[in-house]
């Protein structure tokens, strides 16, 4: 059984960090938000650990382009020597070229797939759609979610009186 | 808030008009007749497009004009602008977000559709300009029954690596930009037909800050792969000349000439665009004369190092003392395609000078103008570059002329007209401008409400 989802709405991102901060002073866990655009010290105010992702990217761009200088190297040095002009066969300068392409492509497309897994997209439903007028948390609307089986929404109300949220409740999964 | 941002954003428009300035349009349903005259013609361009290379498929590469000096002519010249122009979309958008210009959110989002159409046409080329273009796959490495490798020396197979890598890239990194825009749209479309393919697009997006976060780290970690990436590109196409033993490519100068090049023509580009854009879909309010003020700016810069480039190439001609560079020299400034070299200073080199006067970059009419100059003295670089070096290489019994046939011309031009079916369609269904990034900036600008 999950816990129910409290939504607060807010017209400006600025009290939304605000009351995100006295959420989380409150004690409050699993606290997250719904903003139209990145909000610029709203993970911190969540307390939301740093992503993965970037490590993740910068293995794979290493390992894609070892993988190709290998490739270039058997292929030109092993299984299909070829005299051209003279030149030596392990040409590692020109090979770093292919390495340099096929390691940003890796790391691109690991930052890509890495996104959508570690966010849990594509996804057809979550509940915070059934909420009225959750439409324009992509436009102009700023909510905070409280999945915390400890609060209510009048204790939410309670703890961000005076920061005048538009609206409190609780949605119904 | 900074005074950086005064003038790119319209005063006292909150977020929601913010969004609806974009997303109206869309949503609207109906074009006007510029636009509908506009896509007929591109269309018929595209079909011309279509002829062209079902002819040149059946009659093979003697439709063009190149003969067995001028091995590459029009289609690689193509190839080199098409690439010019795809590079500096990606460029623009990258590296204007880490350099924090406040100006960037109005327009990288077309900027970045700019490169990927650009770039998907300029592809096209090389294999087109092959014989025998059912096997242009021989470029990649794959286990296959003649135990032949591809030649990892060769320019073309760098060509092909660095134009694919390119080409996905710009296509993950314009989709994860759009990601949230489309969810915008999903919730504002009032048609069935709008919520569904918006709602299938944006995958579920939903605005989580977690989610953002992600975005944020994924986002500003491409645009920084990006740019080294864009440099890369037309760096190997600087190569191709580059790496081939002729009077006039074979200089170390190329790689970095060739990217100013590229970044020079796609800001043309850009500014020719974005005057379409704001013009047509009515965004006087998000694409301000700031925006084509600072735009005017790069493209001046670009056009200074283009001239020191230019006077360099000459200088070394001179200096290096070989009769061949020489003599390539004479030809390039004197020769029987003279006109044309001059013709591509004055568009590169001169026209762009205007822009020193605060007036001149403040004229949209004076900038569209001089942007459609830089554009086609590119054009005449990138062609002279090849005709000029071909038809005057170190052995005269080979000197030939060159000829342009009327399917040169029409390859050429259905290009353009199939860019432009792709950039209308685009921009009829998808937000031209970035509406998150908007959002973003009115709020780092301390407008609220």
């Amino acid at each position: 059984m999950t816990a129910p989802l409290l939504l607060a709405e807010f017209r400006d991102p600025d009290t939304l960090l605000a009351a995100t901060r006295r959420a989380r002073e409150a004690g409050l866990r699993d606290l997250d938000a719904h903003t139209p655009f990145a909000v610029d010290g709203l993970p911190e105010a969540l307390g939301l650990a740093g992503s993965r992702l970037r490590p993740v990217m910068l293995l794979a761009g290493l390992a894609a382009a070892a993988l190709t200088y290998a490739l270039c190297w058997y292929g030109g040095v092993v299984s299909y020597p070829f005299n051209t002009g003279g030149r030596p066969l392990h040409t590692w300068q020109v090979f770093l070229v292919l390495c340099f392409e096929a390691g940003i492509l890796a790391a691109a497309i690991a930052g890509f797939v890495g996104f959508f897994v570690a966010n849990g997209l594509p996804r057809l439903h979550d509940r915070v759609f059934a909420a009225h007028g959750f439409e324009r948390a992509s436009q102009d609307r700023f909510f905070l979610a409280v999945a915390d089986p400890q609060a209510d929404a009048d204790g939410l109300a309670a703890l961000l009186d005076g920061l005048a949220p538009l609206s409190v409740r609780a949605v119904d999964a | 808030m900074s005074a950086a941002g005064e003038g790119l954003l319209p005063p006292g428009l909150g977020y929601g008009q913010l969004v609806g300035a974009v997303a109206d349009p869309l949503m609207r349903g109906r074009m006007g007749r510029w636009y509908w005259t506009a896509f007929a013609a591109a269309l018929l361009l595209t079909l011309v497009l279509v002829g062209s290379i079902v002819w040149l498929f059946i009659e093979g590469i003697g439709i063009f004009g190149n003969n067995t000096t001028i091995v590459w002519g029009f289609p690689i010249a193509n190839y080199v602008w098409w690439v010019g122009i795809g590079n500096a979309g990606t460029l623009i958008s990258s590296m204007l977000l880490l350099t924090r210009q406040p100006w960037r959110a109005a327009i990288n989002r077309f900027a970045e559709a700019m490169t990927l159409f650009a770039v998907s046409i300029a592809g096209l080329f090389p294999i087109l300009h092959l014989g025998r273009p059912y096997l242009s796959y021989w470029l990649a490495p794959y286990p296959n029954t003649m135990l032949l490798w591809p030649q990892w020396r060769s320019a073309l197979v760098w060509d092909f690596a660095a134009i694919v890598t390119y080409l996905l890239f710009s296509v993950m990194f314009f989709y994860i930009g759009l990601i949230p825009d489309l969810a915008t749209l999903r919730d504002r479309a009032q048609s069935r037909t709008g919520q569904v393919v918006y709602g299938i697009l944006a995958l579920g997006w939903r605005g989580s800050a977690r989610h953002w976060a992600r975005h944020d780290a994924v986002y500003r970690a491409m645009a920084a792969m990006a740019v080294p990436l864009v440099v890369s590109v037309h760096s190997v196409v600087g190569l191709d000349f580059a790496a081939g033993l002729m009077p006039g490519w074979q200089e170390t100068i190329f790689p970095p000439y060739f990217v100013v090049g590229a970044l020079f023509s796609g800001f043309a580009m850009v500014v020719v665009l974005a005057a379409l854009m704001r013009w047509g879909f009515g965004l006087q309010s998000l694409l301000t004369a700031r925006h084509f003020e600072a735009m005017a700016k790069v493209i001046l810069a670009a056009s200074v190092i283009m001239a020191i480039s230019y006077g360099t190439e000459w200088l070394m001609s001179w200096y290096g003392g070989e009769r061949a560079e020489r003599s390539f020299l004479r030809h390039q400034l004197a020769g029987s395609d003279a006109l044309l070299y001059w013709g591509m200073i004055a568009c590169n080199v001169g026209a762009p000078q205007l822009l020193w006067l605060p007036a001149a970059r403040r004229s949209l009419p004076v900038l569209i103008g001089i942007s459609l100059l830089v554009n086609i003295g590119m054009w005449l670089e990138r062609i002279l570059i090849i005709w000029d070096t071909l038809s005057h290489g170190y052995l005269p019994s080979m000197w030939r002329p060159w000829h342009v046939t009327v399917w040169d011309w029409a390859l050429l031009a259905g290009s353009l007209g199939f860019y432009a079916l792709l950039f209308l369609v685009f921009a009829r269904v998808l937000p031209v401008v970035s509406m998150h990034d908007m959002g973003k900036l009115r709020h780092e600008e301390g407008g609220s409400r």
